[in-house]
């Protein structure tokens, strides 16, 4: 009898115990679109090994500084590419040659926070040349040579605070705008924060790109009403030579700013016709305004970083230039600024509303034209709402905040109040299919999305929230980012992917337009760095006082020189490493014991340097941080540390064989 | 037809001179983590990468085993000594043709098959000298089955797996229209012998 309860007891436990494991899972294949078959769904996501994502997508890495590069569909994570953050994988902005990259005129900035990435465009659609991204809070912009996937040049933005409406390139790439969202005092100037309203000012900052070199110059700073400008995105086809800023506090509050700032019916987006501000600068027009402002420049040849100071800007009354810039009213602090295809459509997200409002091109230029404006705000001529109204998608979400096109004829917004994407129709304004996203979405991508022609086969949902989406790793997660197809009527959830914190926008380009330009080493022969030792021929030691610079190369499996003698406590130590692989993939790493500035990773080809002061005599190895070749471990070596007094002489050898020159300046 | 043996024979001789733009030979070495290959053309006065970089990245991989350095041109009188040979040949072949007479042309092609065979077991010796006469202080010393030092010759002409290599040697596209070349110059021998032999019969 006791037998029997004990074996009833147990079944019991075993069943409730199958039926508490059903429980999360039913719950989370209903949370995946539940009746869906998942091997269906796995075989559209599904790369098989050794073959290729068909896109590139560049997310932003928010406030890590960084941004990442993951394949699609597939989601996987193939690079962080440091930008305006130290990175400790690539010594970025902590060896000699890159830390000229975070100087900004506050000085040395470790990391600041990354927001809008775009690719650079021709003719409208993208062309995998560069990616342009901001960073927010020190303003300024970078740009990615998608040659080597890596920062070249970042470009300080003077006159702005917070530089969110930021990083869009008009359709040739003439252009990569920067908007301030907090509106400050131009130049700036100490004065009681409650005196804002009227004397602020919103610096739209125009940077010009050399279409060969891509390197970039502030063409000209357009001096907007102090309102907070959010987003922007640039006229294309018919509307090219306009970009369109959101803005919101239209109210010019200094405090309080979710009520304060939400007192409005309707900000305005601000439609700035940069052609005709271009002419008037052209024509000698702006004024000379004195700035102080970094432009760091990574020279490709001499593999270094310097920094450039900018030191004058002009900037343009948009009052003097008549017809340059109009306000169209858009209800309810609108946030995200998106142009359709065609370039007809300006779509406002009210995100205070439960509506989008879409602006029509060639309806403003008529209202333009037949002088249909309501009202003066602060010079700039305010057009008739209606005037201007395309069409409303009405009750179309809580909290809509982007959006972003298929080239099809659909547009698709991402709501964050009802977490959710929403696909509805450019034209007769009428959602056809809406999908929940997890959670909270901010940002959604469609790869050439906001180009002249997408590429509407996926769309990232980049969540702002991430809850219970994965396995759990403490209070801090990682961020979570949804992959759909969108080649059919309805939108298909196909996979959850994890990215660094805080994805804001993202870039895709078919993989096809960019691979082939894809560097795989660094020539040898074209690496002018200053300090490179080019072949073992080529080595040496220099010492300059207390300064000593050791020209030094590796390849597999060794350094030359391995054995350094002659160093002295109070020294220096420069070692400048020149990796004399051509083979692709075969970068080697140099660490010394104690070094307080960085280890670096040196690509074929390339030449890295990194400091060391040694603190006390001794004798001390240095090796390789790569696993290289099958003799990785045996890639190490010796510096001899003698005290600040001795006379040990400087002595460089590879094999117990002297090797390069000794030098004594 | 005299003057198709002639044209077939100048052919012959210019096929020849390409192999002052084209290379003779090629080695392959394949590996699964060289995915875009590795590989090298030999030509009459050097060797060269079949990319850049090539060369450089067989070098590295075989001083494990103490394989020596590709040679360099001035390392190999070959490489001195078939520009010269090749640059003879041709002029030779265009001389014979204008002579037209077909014991020449027999000649020629006599010779070059003579030349092309002591080419050929020079290249071997090389091979040999290169994948057996290693450095004592290699960091990786492998032995065969019965003790003996690995040897690691590349074959003269088609497969072989040295280590983690496949190894492949074939005629490069010079040495292909040399092939062609000493055969065209064999026809032109045959058709002009033909002709001479009908025309003596004829007289007679």
């Amino acid at each position: 009898m006791m037998r029997k309860w004990r074996h009833t007891v147990l079944v019991s436990a075993i069943a409730l115990t199958v039926l508490h494991g059903c429980g999360p899972k039913k719950e989370s294949a209903k949370k995946n679109g539940g009746a869906l078959d998942k091997a269906s769904i796995a075989e559209r996501v599904y790369v098989p090994p050794g073959e290729w994502d068909e896109f590139y997508a560049f997310l932003s890495g928010g406030f890590s500084g960084q941004l990442s590069v993951h394949g699609l569909p597939s989601g996987r994570l193939f690079k962080i590419i440091p930008v305006f953050s130290v990175d400790a994988e690539k010594g970025w902005c902590f060896n000699e040659e890159t830390k000229a990259m975070c100087m900004t005129s506050y000085g040395f900035i470790p990391w600041g926070d990354l927001h809008h990435p775009d690719i650079s465009q021709t003719n409208g659609e993208l062309d995998g040349r560069w990616v342009f991204v901001n960073e927010n809070n020190t303003p300024r912009v970078a740009r990615i040579d998608l040659r080597y996937f890596e920062t070249v040049e970042i470009i300080e933005i003077p006159n702005s605070a917070g530089n969110h409406a930021s990083a869009f390139v008009t359709e040739n790439t003439e252009y990569v705008v920067a908007n301030t969202r907090f509106a400050v005092p131009v130049p700036q100037r100490d004065m009681p924060i409650n005196q804002m309203k009227g004397n602020f000012k919103g610096a739209a900052t125009f940077i010009k790109v050399d279409p060969e070199t891509g390197r970039m110059s502030i063409a000209f700073q357009v001096l907007l009403p102090g309102f907070n400008y959010d987003l922007a995105h640039p006229g294309r086809g018919k509307s090219h030579g306009w970009m369109f800023f959101t803005s919101y506090n239209t109210e010019e509050a200094h405090t309080m700013l979710e009520v304060n700032a939400s007192q409005n019916d309707k900000d305005y987006i601000a439609a700035v016709n940069w052609k005709k501000i271009e002419e008037y600068v052209n024509n000698g027009g702006g004024k000379k305004m004195k700035v102080k402002a970094a432009h760091n420049i990574y020279d490709e040849k001499t593999q270094m970083a310097r920094t450039e100071w900018i030191t004058e800007v002009i900037v343009v009354d948009p009052r003097e230039v008549p017809g340059a810039v109009y306000f169209l009213p858009t209800p309810k602090s609108p946030h995200g600024c998106d142009v359709d295809p065609s370039g007809e459509y300006i779509v406002g997200s009210g995100k205070l509303s439960a509506d989008i409002t879409i602006h029509s091109f060639s309806k403003m230029l008529k209202a333009i034209e037949e002088g249909k404006v309501v009202d003066t705000v602060y010079g700039i001529p305010v057009l008739d709402f209606n005037a201007t109204l395309a069409g409303v998608v009405k009750n179309a979400c809580l909290g809509p905040l982007h959006t972003e096109f298929d080239g099809k004829g659909y547009a698709y917004t991402s709501c964050f109040i009802t977490s959710e994407v929403i696909k509805w129709k450019l034209g007769d304004w009428q959602v056809v299919d809406r999908h929940p996203v997890y959670y909270s979405v901010g940002h959604i991508m469609i790869p050439g999305g906001n180009s002249r022609k997408p590429f509407g086969k996926y769309l990232v949902a980049m969540n702002k929230i991430t809850k219970d989406r994965f396995l759990p790793t403490g209070p801090e997660l990682c961020q979570s980012a949804q992959l759909f197809d969108i080649s059919g009527d309805k939108m298909v959830m196909l996979l959850d992917f994890p990215t660094m914190g805080e994805p804001h926008y993202a870039a895709g380009i078919p993989a096809e337009k960019v691979v082939d330009r894809v560097a795989k080493i660094y020539p040898l022969e074209e690496n002018e760095h200053p300090y490179a030792a080019k072949s073992e021929d080529e080595v040496k030691i220099v010492r300059k006082g207390n300064e000593v610079h050791i020209y030094m190369t590796m390849i597999r499996s060794h350094f030359a020189p391995d054995n350094i003698e002659g160093i002295k406590v109070g020294d220096k130590v420069y070692f400048h490493v020149t990796n004399l692989e051509q083979d692709f993939d075969i970068p080697h790493g140099f660490a010394i014991i104690g070094a307080n500035t960085a280890e670096v990773l040196v690509m074929p080809g390339q030449t890295e340097t990194v400091v060391w002061e040694p603190k006390a005599p001794g004798v001390y190895p240095f090796y390789c941080t790569d696993f290289c070749s099958a003799l990785h471990q045996e890639m190490q070596g010796y510096v001899r540390v003698s005290p600040a007094d001795a006379d040990v002489p400087m002595k460089i050898t590879l094999d117990d064989k002297p090797i390069g020159e000794v030098i004594i300046e | 037809m005299k003057t198709f043996a002639r044209i077939l024979m100048v052919l012959a001789g210019l096929l020849t001179a390409s192999l002052f733009f084209l290379p003779m030979w090629r080695i392959d070495l394949v590996a699964p983590q060289y995915p875009d290959g590795l590989g090298m053309y030999i030509h009459i006065d050097h060797l060269e990468g079949v990319k850049p970089g090539d060369l450089k990245n067989i070098d590295i991989l075989n001083h494990y085993v103490g394989m020596k350095p590709l040679p360099k041109p001035e390392d190999m009188w070959e490489f001195t000594v078939f520009p010269i040979v090749v640059g003879v040949m041709t002029v030779l072949a265009i001389v014979f043709a204008l002579v037209g007479r077909p014991v020449l042309y027999l000649t020629w092609f006599v010779v070059m098959v003579v030349l092309g065979s002591l080419g050929l077991y020079d290249f071997y010796l090389w091979l040999y000298d290169y994948g057996t006469n290693l450095n004592p202080e290699a960091p990786i010393k492998l032995v065969d089955e019965y003790g003996n030092p690995m040897k690691y010759i590349p074959p003269l002409i088609g497969y072989k797996q040295l280590l983690n290599f496949e190894v492949y040697s074939y005629p490069a596209i010079g040495g292909v229209l040399l092939g062609i070349g000493i055969l065209l110059s064999l026809i032109a021998f045959w058709l002009a012998y033909k002709t001479q032999v009908k025309h003596k019969i004829q007289l007679a």
